[in-house]
């Protein structure tokens, strides 16, 4: 039970700051997903928190104790590593006793907290073989064993499931997000995989380049990118964006290529150059949208996904690709001149110099 | 097809054959020699089938006097001085290099480096070149004639510091965080985690410097001058004629097969954990 406190946290190597200060604080139970590419320093605040990095500059507290000058044993934490990190030498149960051995607990309490979480994961019947001797999702379950044997107040996740194949890590991904919200312990889970993140998370945090770009929950990220970077990472295919001008009303934007959008909500930034964004999946064949800007939209490329459509191309008289998910059953070829248009309400405005939203 | 087959697999089988009968033979010869009075073996035509004076040979090598025409150590006694020797530096160095090999894969600390380059820098020295200032530091150490001024100087190894520190470099840092976050302790985790998983690399260590103490020659010549202190190496060279009397050729090739034995054993012992820890490898 524990609350997760990151106050201006900085990190740097020699001269390079690789965290350039965070602040963040995460409830008690809560399931944190830091998202974001690679190099972006999700792991290292997440060895930051576990106390395997040392903390440049600001403070970390778990359950309302500063940490920074903590061994990793003394912060109660347990921490599952991509690689697993399982000792190969050790039978699973010793893996999972190894740390309560460690701590000095009687025998007997061991054998019933190995036993507990053995048959939690449904790992009873592996207990005596070695870590090499089983595959990588049930590596991986031993690994969260482990993690659980210890009752610890943070679990911490460094992409657990990225040597998983794409069925496995489905599969891990649930019984991860039911572990958690049974044990109902704060968790941090570092991944670079947005489906993962959206998932599993009761609020992401979206990093870049060391800054926390956005923390909300899933749909917040979703709906409302709180930036380029954001509305660019979340969601796939990507969010279509094109560059254009803050028409004198407030209401309208002008694209390059000479369309104009009108916007649900007005932002007071007239003139302004700016970005406007919409999704493939809010781009619907404009006759099912009235009143709306038709995009004519010349198909370079259509990847038939069975569910969805998926469909490439450009408007006349501008550069940038832009992309439409349709439903399966729509018929596009080649060469064809689509109509599309924007749904209502899901156009995204941000400011063409920092990147940040704006409004609607 | 199946004639193809049959060289294929013949070849390799009629070199190998070869390969041991070259290496083998000369062993056998010893082993025939030492079931011999030395008079058959003098003449210069020894048979090449056992004869009956094995055991007198073996017993009296092993225990004898030698019927007093040179008073030599027993076999029994140069055995255990070797096998003390060999011991303690096959222990003494794989203990050394394991720990310092530990220290400067695993821990960060000024002048790591430095330490590691002199550790390195050893290795181009070979016993040779320092062994008139070992010498003289042992002697005046009063250690001359004991198994530490035996041993000591042959204790420290830059080849097992190396290898094993090339070896603690292959274990993901992933392993040693995991158990800093199971509150594992430096020590701790020496001998819980690295100790068990170098247990391939120490089989095969201990053999190759069991051999290695076992069949050294010049320092134990320099710094043992009693009897009481002989190896069987330096024992089995003092016994090649160095008299007028008849050369025992059956008690030194007795000698010789009994010198054979205990790296042998080694060998047969450690084989067991190096196969095991081969075939259990996979990380």
């Amino acid at each position: 039970m524990a609350t997760i406190d990151i106050r201006s946290v900085r990190k740097s190597y020699a001269q390079t700051e690789v965290i350039k200060g965070i602040d963040c604080a995460i409830a008690d139970g809560e399931f944190l997903v830091m998202l974001g590419p690679s190099g972006c320093g999700k792991s290292t605040l997440l060895r930051m928190v576990a106390g395997l990095e040392p903390i440049t500059k600001g403070e970390i507290a778990i359950g309302g104790r500063v940490v920074n000058d903590l061994e990793p044993k003394d912060r109660n934490i347990a921490m599952v590593f991509q690689n697993y990190a399982l000792y190969p030498h050790m039978s699973v149960y010793e893996n999972m006793a190894y740390g309560l051995k460690i701590k000095g607990m009687p025998k007997a309490e061991i054998d019933a907290a190995v036993k507990e979480a053995a048959r939690i994961l449904e790992l009873g019947p592996f207990l005596d073989r070695k870590p090499r001797q089983l595959s990588g999702g049930q590596r991986q379950r031993v690994a969260m064993g482990r993690a659980i044997v210890r009752k610890p107040q943070v679990f911490l996740f460094d992409e657990p499931l990225s040597n998983l194949d794409a069925k496995l890590r489905t599969q891990m991904r649930v019984e991860i997000k039911r572990l958690q919200s049974q044990l109902a312990v704060t968790s941090l889970y570092v991944t670079h995989d947005q489906v993962e993140a959206m998932t599993l998370a009761d609020r992401i945090m979206v990093m870049n380049a060391g800054v926390a770009e956005q923390v909300g929950t899933p749909l917040e990220v979703y709906r409302r990118p709180a930036s380029t970077f954001v509305a660019g990472f979340i969601g796939a295919p990507a969010m279509n964006f094109m560059p254009g001008r803050m028409g004198a009303d407030g209401r309208s934007v002008g694209v390059d290529g000479g369309l104009s959008f009108t916007l649900a909500e007005g932002a007071a930034a007239a003139g302004r150059p700016v970005t406007l964004g919409v999704r493939p999946e809010h781009l619907h064949p404009a006759n099912e949208i009235p009143d709306a800007t038709t995009i004519a939209l010349r198909v370079e490329l259509v990847e038939a996904l069975g569910a969805d459509t998926v469909v490439h191309g450009r408007i006349e008289g501008t550069s940038g690709p832009i992309l439409a998910r349709l439903p399966g059953t729509a018929r596009v070829a080649i060469g064809d001149v689509l109509p599309l248009a924007p749904a209502p309400g899901e156009l995204h405005l941000f400011d063409a110099e920092t990147g940040r939203r704006m409004a609607a | 097809m199946i004639a193809r087959r049959s060289w294929t697999d013949a070849i390799p089988h009629l070199v190998l054959i070869l390969g041991v009968a070259v290496f083998a033979f000369p062993i056998y010869v010893a082993l025939v020699g030492s079931t011999w009075d030395a008079g058959t073996i003098g003449r210069g035509r020894l048979p090449l089938v056992p004869g009956p004076d094995g055991w007198a040979n073996y017993d009296q090598a092993l225990f004898g006097d030698r019927g007093g025409r040179i008073s030599y150590v027993p076999v029994s006694q140069m055995m255990w001085n070797s096998f003390v020797m060999a011991m303690v530096i096959t222990v003494g160095k794989i203990v050394i290099s394991l720990l310092s090999a530990y220290a400067v894969a695993f821990f960060r600390f000024p002048g790591r480096m430095v330490f590691f380059w002199m550790i390195f820098i050893t290795l181009m020295l070979p016993v040779e070149v320092r062994i008139v200032p070992t010498f003289e530091v042992i002697s005046d150490l009063g250690m001359v004639n004991t198994f530490a001024g035996l041993t000591v100087p042959l204790i420290a190894s830059a080849t097992a510091t190396l290898l094993f520190r090339q070896f603690f470099l292959t274990i993901p840092d992933e392993l040693v965080e995991a158990a800093k976050i199971d509150g594992a302790g430096p020590m701790r985790f020496f001998f819980d985690v690295v100790l068990p998983l170098s247990r391939t690399n120490i089989a095969a260590l201990f053999v190759i410097l069991f051999i290695y103490g076992w069949n050294q020659y010049l320092w134990p010549l320099l710094v043992t001058s009693t009897r009481e202190m002989e190896t069987i190496v330096i024992g089995i060279t003092k016994m090649l004629g160095t008299s007028d009397a008849q050369t025992d050729w059956n008690l030194i090739m007795a000698t010789t097969i009994l010198a054979l034995l205990p790296p042998v054993a080694v060998v047969i012992a450690m084989m067991r954990t190096f196969v095991k820890g081969l075939v259990d490898g996979d990380k």
